[in-house]
């Protein structure tokens, strides 16, 4: 379990983390999730104890991280951003350096090693140089050392970055497996990621939290949620009839592609009257599509709705 | 204990993979014989001792410790590493305490390998052996001292040159300080005991007391707190830097 309370980091004037208060359960993913410079990486090394809060309080499993680092740390699996590690030992050096800091004694940090180093693929990299190893990889080495110790809790700082597609999804997987019964906190700025990995939204922006809320919550705040789509040529007669269908609140067309987007009153349900108008009309649609919401239009909307907020005066 | 030899295991590997650990040794070794044989003049003496070899070494520290202590922090600092390594299970101090001792162990290899110019001057006299070896422990003390200044330089920047040039500079104000041109410039402007005073930090008066085979407890505590109050002093501005 991770919990802050009221925890905040200024630098000289600028309040980088303003007191936010989250309380992550085992079992949840919880995505942290902000414009970059929102304070992200300084909670999170705030809770990792590499920084000392200017105000306020954290706890992993329980343990205050400034008066109780070490059980804190024990609990704790951190990649930091970047998956820093040292550039001249070789990944099996490095791995080993991390068995041995974290206590891991004989036969277990044997097996744990072996696990890991499997786990993420990492068998045939063993005896190269960190500094050798692509980011896709070196990032891979940084998971590997955070999962080691087989924490509790697990705290990803940006854990996909620099990764392709097929990397992304086997990273996905690892967590996906880890999260059922562990503490997880991951932070990012892709919106992808939210839906592939996390049950529990939090955005921040200038260091405040602006949201919590699992991500369906999220879209549902979106003004496609509900919106209808569908590409149909030679539709402009049933626009027409569309807007006066008594549940929906606009139309739009996208001046690319043509895809129609119908948009329904608070509330409303229109995928059904829309398909039986196109029906009636007699148009060949191709495809059409329930929009869930879109993301990065909340993320948007939220955090800079925020920017509008922090410029008044209070 | 097992975090700091973790640690200690890491620096000293992270010496001989770099190529640090090889140029220091043999730039020490070259450097200890050349000035020993030819600015201490070994053999016009005529006298069966180590004093030319041992008299060097402040001067040998004074720039090759720097070399050694200047990315102790400040890679890590720069790299990254240091959030990794501090939010690893351990306490500043066992971190501090295991690159300490990594780099103290590291001069050890380095003063043991000069072990030839030792045969050599048994095999042309009979030197008191004792004498000798206190050279070599003062010696290790001595290095012990540069190191922690290097030690707590290297965590107040993430720029290494700098950190070269502060530890190299609080150095030879160390060994200078006892100097009689220096002290003679304090004479006038302070008082007596003062003097006295700036005079026992030296960290020369201190060295050669020991290496003339004096085993005085106030030149040993000397070194031992010495070492420590940087060690500490290193640590408390690792802690202090968290919270900036």
């Amino acid at each position: 379990m991770i919990e802050t309370e009221q925890l905040t980091r200024c630098y000289g004037n600028l309040t980088a983390v303003d007191a936010l208060s989250i309380r992550v359960e085992p079992g949840q993913v919880l995505g942290l999730l902000g414009p970059n410079g929102a304070g992200k990486s300084t909670a999170m090394r705030m809770i990792a104890g590499f920084l000392v809060p200017t105000s306020g309080s954290a706890r992993v499993c329980g343990h205050d991280v400034m008066r109780e680092p070490l059980q804190a740390k024990r609990a704790l699996g951190y990649l930091p951003e970047g998956a820093p590690s040292y550039g001249e030992m070789t990944v099996r050096e490095f791995l080993q350096f991390i068995v041995r800091m974290r206590g891991l004694k004989g036969e277990a940090g044997y097996r744990r090693f072996g696990a890991v180093v499997q786990q993420l693929q990492l068998e045939d990299v063993l005896g190269l140089g960190i500094d050798t190893l692509s980011k896709g990889l070196r990032r891979r080495v940084g998971l590997a050392q955070a999962i080691l110790h087989d924490p509790p809790v697990l705290m990803l700082d940006e854990p996909t970055d620099g990764l392709d597609p097929n990397q992304k999804h086997a990273v996905r997987q690892l967590i996906d497996v880890m999260a059922r019964e562990r503490t997880i906190l991951i932070s990012t700025h892709l919106l992808e990621e939210v839906h592939a990995l996390c049950n529990r939204v939090v955005i921040i922006a200038r260091g405040k939290l602006l949201a919590d809320a699992t991500p369906a919550e999220l879209e549902a705040r979106s003004r496609y949620h509900g919106a209808v789509s569908f590409s149909a040529p030679g539709s402009g007669m049933s626009q027409e009839m569309l807007g006066r269908l008594p549940q929906v609140a606009g139309i739009e067309v996208d001046p690319l592609d043509g895809r129609i987007t119908v948009f329904p009153k608070p509330g409303a349900r229109i995928l059904e009257p829309v398909e039986t108008l196109l029906r009636e009309q007699g148009l060949e649609v191709s495809e059409i599509q329930l929009e869930r919401g879109r993301l990065d239009e909340v993320f948007r909307h939220i955090t800079t709705s925020g920017e509008d907020r922090a410029g008044v005066p209070a | 204990m097992s975090p700091v030899s973790a640690v200690l295991r890491r620096e000293l590997r992270s010496y001989f993979v770099t190529p640090v650990a090889y140029v220091f040794l043999v730039i020490f070794l070259v450097l200890a014989g050349i000035l020993t044989f030819y600015v201490g003049d070994f053999y016009e003496r005529g006298q069966a001792d180590l004093q030319p070899f041992f008299v060097m070494h402040p001067w040998l520290y004074l720039i090759l410790v720097p070399a050694i202590t200047m990315r102790m922090w400040a890679e890590e600092a720069k790299g990254g590493t240091l959030e990794l390594l501090l939010t690893l299970p351990l306490t500043l101090w066992q971190a501090m305490l295991g690159k300490f001792l990594a780099a103290w162990l590291f001069i050890g290899l380095a003063l043991a390998l000069t072990f030839p110019i030792w045969i050599t001057v048994n095999y042309l006299g009979s030197p008191d052996n004792g004498v000798i070896l206190a050279g070599y422990l003062g010696s290790w003390l001595m290095a012990g001292t540069f190191i922690a200044i290097g030690a707590c330089l290297s965590a107040l920047t993430r720029n290494q040159v700098v950190a070269f040039i502060l530890t190299a500079l609080v150095c030879v104000l160390l060994i200078l300080v006892g100097q009689p041109q220096v002290l003679d410039f304090f004479q006038g402007a302070l008082p007596r005991r003062l003097v006295n005073a700036v005079a026992h930090l030296s960290m020369l008066r201190h060295f050669e007391a020991i290496s003339r085979g004096v085993l005085d407890v106030r030149d040993l505590v000397y070194f031992l707190f010495s070492t420590l109050g940087w060690l500490i002093a290193g640590v408390l501005l690792l802690d202090l830097k968290r919270t900036r």
